[in-house]
C-alpha cells in the first residue's frame, strides 16, 4: 500500500513557519513598540526648559543640566531654541549638559530646550559601573557630637541602607525632633545636611531634582529629591517622606552631582519648566526609536521612500494569492487565468473598485469587440496578442483621455492596469467565447472578478496594509496558511453543488 | 438551491477534486512521465509498442510552411480529424466528416473552406490550444469509423469511451456520446452525455448530462439504460495495457470503437475529470483503495481487467 512519505515533517514544519512568523511579530511589538492596529495614539510629554538671565556684555557660556536617563521615561527627541548663541550637549561622566555660548551678550536673555518624554516603565538608568565614593565630612563640635548620636540612633534601628535612611529622615522630622536634631537642621540646609550625615555614615548619597509633570503647566520649578546607593543602584527617595521610589509622573531631570545651570558672564539666572502632553501616532515613535537598534533590521522604514511605496504594494500580493488559493481550493470558484484576479485586484487598490470597475469593464468589453474583427484576419497567435495589446493601450488612453475631459480625474487611473494581462484575458475569453459560449466566459469572467473584489477588499483594508508592511514577518504565516491549503484534500464548496444529483444513489 | 453533505458524499466515496490532485495525481503520476500523455503524437508512437492500436496518422504539421503541405494532402480526404498535439479537454479538435465541393463539412454540419482549417492549423502550432500556450505541432488523423451500434446514440461525432485506470486496473468506465450542445464533441462539460458503464459487464448503468442525470439522449431520443459494449473484456484489458506504456497510475483512457478496426485508443489523460462518478452513480474511493490495499498487484493486463470484472465491479 503506497501511502507515501510521512506527512508529520511537513505539518512540523508548517507550524514552525506559522509560529515563527507569530512569535516574531510578536517579539517585534513587545520589543519595539510597533503597534497591532493603525491609529494607535501614545502620550508624549514636551518638556520646555527656559533659561533667563541678564547678560553683563561679556562672553557668556551658559550650561543647564539634562536629562540623561530619568527612571521611567525615554528621550525621543531634544532641541535647543536660542538664536545666535552656539549650542552643544555635553556629555560629562557623571551629567548631560546643554551648553549655550555666544561672544557679546547684554541685556536679558532667553534660551530655551525642549525635549520630548516618553512614559517606560521599564527605563531605567544605567547602574553606574563602580560603587561610588562616601566623602566623610569633618564636623565641628557640638555639630560632630550630634551627628555621631542620631547616627547611632537610626543605625540602631536599621539593617540595610534603605531603612538606615529611612529612620535617619524620620529622625530629623520636626515632629519627632530631639534636641541633637534641633541643633543641626535649619529649614535651607535640611537636604545637604541629610545628603552628608549619609555620606559619612558611609552610605553614598546625593541630590537630584525632579519635575512634577502636569499637562499645560507653565513656569514650574524642580523639586529636590534625595537618592541614595543601595550597592547595586541609585534608589530616589523623597526627602520628607522617605517614600522610595519616583512617581509616575515624575521627570528627574537631574540626577548626580552637577549643579542645574551654570552662566558664566550673566547674572541674575533662572531656570523654569513648562510641560504639554502631547500624543503621537504609536507607529511614528516605534519607528523614531528603532532608529539605530538592532531589531530594526526587519523594518521597510530604512529604504527609500520610492523602494517602501513599492514594497507596501508587493507586500500585499500574498494576500491576494491567499485569497486566490482560499477560492479556488475551498470554496471552488472559477477563474479566467489562475493570478489575473490578483493583478486585477492590485489595479484597484490604485483605481479604487468603482471606477476601477467600470473601466476595467469597458477595456475588456471593448477588447472583445476588437478582438473579433481580429479574429477574422487569421493572424499569428503572438501578432494577434500584440496587436491586442496596442488596441488594450488605444482604449486605455482613449478611455483616460474621455474621462479627463468629462471632468472624471479617475479616468487617468486606468493606465494602472497591467495592459499585457488585460491583453490576454481579452484573448483566453474570445477564445472561451468561441469553444464553451457565452454562459462559461459569463461565469470565468464573473468568478475572476468576484475573486478580484475580495483580494481587493482584503487588500485595500488599512490594517491589512499595516500588517503586512510593519510586521512583514506575518508572510511567514500566510506562506504557512497556503501550504497548509494545498494539503486540504475536502471537498470544494462548489463539489457539494455540483454532486448534489448523488443523493439518488445515497 | 440544492446541495448534498460532506458527509453523505464520504459515505459514497465520492473522489474530489482535491484529494484526486494531492492523493492520486500527485502521487502515482511521475512528472516526467506527463509529457508522454499531453502530447497526442508522443502517446501514439508510446503505446504501439504494446499492441494499442491508435487512428491512423495521416500527416504531422510541425511548422507554418508545411501548412501549404495539408492542402494537397486533404485534396482527397473524405473525412478526417485536426488535432492539436498537446491540446487538453478536447480543445482545438476539428472533425472533417465529409466533403461539399471544395468546402470541408464538419461534423456539426457546417461548411469551412481550406483558410479556415488553415487558420487553425496556424493557431494550434502558435500554441492556443496547448496548455501554457507553449508552440504545439499539429496531427492529422483518419477519421474514425464508429462503429454502427454505438454510433447511433450519439448526435453527431463519435462515442468514446473513458476508462479510469489505476495502477494498471481498469476502476471505472463511462460512454461519452456527443450532443447539440457539445459539437460533436465527448467532453461532459461541454454538455456530452456520459454514460456509465458497468466494469463487470459493460452495460449501461446511468446517464448524465450537465451533472444532471437523464434517461434519454437530448438529441436522439433513444434510451440510454440497456446499452451494451461488446468486447468488454478486451477493451479493458487494452485500457490496462496503457499503464505498461506510460507507467501513469492514475490515468484516464478514452477508447473508440471503430467499425473496421476495432478499439482504438483515443488519447490519454492524467488528469481525467470526476464527472465519471456521476454516470456511474458511484463514487470511486471504495475503488481505488481496494485496488491500493491489494498486497500484491496483478502482473499482467489480462489479470488485471479480470480482477476489475470480478472484485471492482461489485463495489
Amino acid at each position: 500500500m503506497n501511502q507515501g512519505p510521512s506527512r508529520l515533517p511537513f505539518y512540523i514544519a508548517v507550524f514552525l513557519l506559522i509560529a515563527a512568523g507569530i512569535s516574531l511579530a510578536v517579539w517585534r511589538h513587545v520589543e519595539l513598540g510597533i503597534p497591532w492596529l493603525t491609529g494607535e495614539q501614545r502620550p508624549v510629554w514636551m518638556v520646555e526648559a527656559r533659561v533667563d538671565f541678564d547678560g553683563s556684555n561679556e562672553p557668556v557660556v551658559a550650561s543647564l543640566n539634562v536629562p540623561e536617563q530619568p527612571p521611567g521615561f525615554l528621550i525621543l527627541t531634544e532641541q535647543a531654541a536660542s538664536p545666535g548663541y552656539g549650542f552643544s550637549i555635553i556629555d560629562k561622566s557623571d551629567s548631560r549638559r546643554a551648553e549655550w555660548t555666544k561672544r557679546d551678550v547684554t541685556g536679558p536673555q532667553t534660551l530655551y530646550f525642549k525635549a520630548q518624554f516618553i512614559p517606560d516603565a521599564s527605563a531605567e538608568p544605567v547602574p553606574p559601573e563602580q560603587p561610588p565614593e562616601t566623602r566623610r565630612l569633618f564636623w565641628e563640635e557640638p555639630e560632630a557630637t550630634a551627628v555621631r548620636e542620631i547616627l547611632a540612633q537610626a543605625e540602631a534601628r536599621s539593617s540595610t541602607p534603605e531603612s538606615m535612611t529611612r529612620e535617619l529622615i524620620r529622625l530629623m522630622q520636626p515632629d519627632t525632633r530631639i534636641q541633637n536634631t534641633t541643633l543641626l537642621v535649619s529649614e535651607e540646609n535640611y537636604l545637604p545636611l541629610l545628603v552628608n550625615m549619609l555620606n559619612h555614615s558611609g552610605i553614598p548619597a546625593r541630590t537630584a531634582d525632579g519635575l512634577k509633570l502636569e499637562d499645560a503647566r507653565r513656569r514650574q520649578h524642580l523639586t529636590p529629591f534625595l537618592q541614595i546607593y543601595n550597592g547595586e543602584r541609585w534608589l530616589t527617595l523623597n526627602p520628607k517622606t522617605a517614600e522610595q521610589g519616583v512617581p509616575d509622573d515624575l521627570l528627574l531631570w537631574r540626577q548626580g552631582s552637577g549643579s542645574l545651570l551654570d552662566v558664566v558672564g550673566g547674572d541674575s539666572s533662572e531656570v523654569s519648566f513648562s510641560m504639554i502632553r502631547q500624543t503621537i501616532p504609536a507607529l511614528q515613535l516605534a519607528a523614531m526609536q528603532s532608529e539605530g537598534n538592532g531589531l530594526g533590521f526587519l523594518s521597510f522604514y530604512e529604504l527609500p521612500i520610492e523602494e517602501q511605496s513599492m514594497f507596501r504594494m508587493l507586500l500585499l500580493l500574498p494576500l491576494g494569492a491567499f485569497v486566490v488559493a482560499f477560492m479556488r481550493m475551498v470554496i471552488g470558484i472559477r477563474t479566467s487565468g489562475t493570478f489575473m484576479p490578483v493583478l486585477i485586484a492590485v489595479a484597484f487598490v490604485q483605481t479604487t473598485l468603482i471606477p476601477g470597475l467600470i473601466a476595467f469593464l469597458s477595456i475588456v468589453s471593448i477588447g472583445l469587440l476588437m478582438r473579433g474583427y481580429l479574429s477574422s484576419l487569421n493572424l499569428l497567435l503572438v501578432s494577434r496578442i500584440s496587436a491586442l495589446i496596442i488596441l488594450v493601450i488605444f482604449i486605455t488612453a482613449g478611455l483616460s483621455v474621455f474621462g479627463y475631459q468629462m471632468g472624471f480625474n479617475t479616468g487617468m487611473t486606468v493606465t494602472f492596469f497591467p495592459m499585457v494581462i488585460i491583453a490576454w484575458t481579452i484573448e483566453r475569453m474570445s477564445i472561451l467565447w468561441e469553444e464553451e459560449g457565452g454562459q462559461e466566459v459569463l461565469v470565468q469572467g464573473s468568478g475572476s472578478l468576484f475573486v478580484a473584489i475580495c483580494a481587493y477588499l482584503l487588500m485595500s483594508a488599512p490594517l491589512a496594509g499595516h500588517l503586512t508592511f510593519n510586521f512583514p514577518e506575518l508572510h511567514f504565516a500566510i506562506l504557512g496558511l497556503i501550504l497548509l491549503m494545498g494539503q486540504y484534500t475536502g471537498y470544494k464548496l462548489s463539489e457539494l453543488r455540483r454532486f448534489a444529483p448523488m443523493k439518488a444513489y445515497d | 438551491m440544492n446541495w448534498i453533505s460532506p458527509r453523505t458524499l464520504k459515505r459514497l466515496g465520492m473522489l474530489n477534486m482535491n484529494k484526486r490532485n494531492v492523493d492520486y495525481i500527485a502521487r502515482y503520476n511521475e512528472r516526467s512521465s506527463y509529457p508522454l500523455v499531453d502530447n497526442k503524437l508522443k502517446t501514439k508512437l508510446a503505446v504501439a509498442e504494446y499492441g494499442v492500436k491508435t487512428p491512423k496518422l495521416l500527416q504531422t504539421v510541425r511548422h507554418q510552411h508545411q501548412i501549404s503541405g495539408f492542402r494537397d494532402m486533404a485534396r482527397d480526404l473524405a473525412g478526417f480529424a485536426i488535432k492539436p498535439a498537446k491540446g487538453s479537454g478536447g480543445k482545438g479538435i476539428t472533425v472533417i466528416t465529409g466533403r461539399d465541393g471544395d468546402s470541408f463539412v464538419k461534423a456539426s454540419g457546417t461548411r469551412e473552406g481550406v483558410p479556415v482549417l488553415e487558420r487553425h492549423l496556424t493557431n494550434i502550432l502558435a500554441g492556443l490550444y496547448s496548455l501554457a500556450g507553449a508552440p504545439d505541432v499539429a496531427i492529422v488523423e483518419s477519421l474514425v469509423e464508429s462503429d454502427p451500434s454505438l454510433a447511433r446514440y450519439s448526435h453527431q461525432g463519435v462515442p468514446d469511451i473513458r476508462i479510469v485506470v489505476f495502477q494498471g486496473y481498469p476502476v471505472m468506465a463511462m460512454l461519452r456520446l456527443a450532443t447539440t450542445a457539445s459539437d460533436g464533441k465527448a467532453n461532459l462539460h461541454q454538455g456530452a452525455v456520459g454514460v456509465g458503464l458497468d466494469i463487470g459487464t459493460g452495460k449501461s448503468l446511468n446517464a448524465v448530462q450537465f451533472n444532471r442525470p437523464i434517461t434519454l439522449h437530448p438529441d436522439t431520443g433513444l434510451a440510454l439504460g440497456n446499452i451494451n459494449i461488446d468486447a468488454w473484456g478486451e477493451m479493458l484489458e487494452m485500457a490496462s495495457r496503457c499503464y505498461e506504456a506510460t507507467g501513469l497510475g492514475y490515468m484516464g483512457v478514452d477508447l473508440v470503437v471503430d467499425a473496421n478496426e476495432g478499439p482504438l485508443l483515443l488519447e490519454l489523460n492524467a488528469r481525467p475529470g470526476l464527472a465519471i462518478q456521476m454516470a456511474n452513480g458511484r463514487g470511486l474511493l471504495p475503488r481505488l483503495r481496494a485496488v491500493e490495499g491489494l498486497k500484491r498487484l496483478h502482473f499482467t493486463p489480462r489479470e488485471r481487467a479480470d480482477y476489475a470484472m470480478e472484485t471492482l465491479s461489485q463495489l
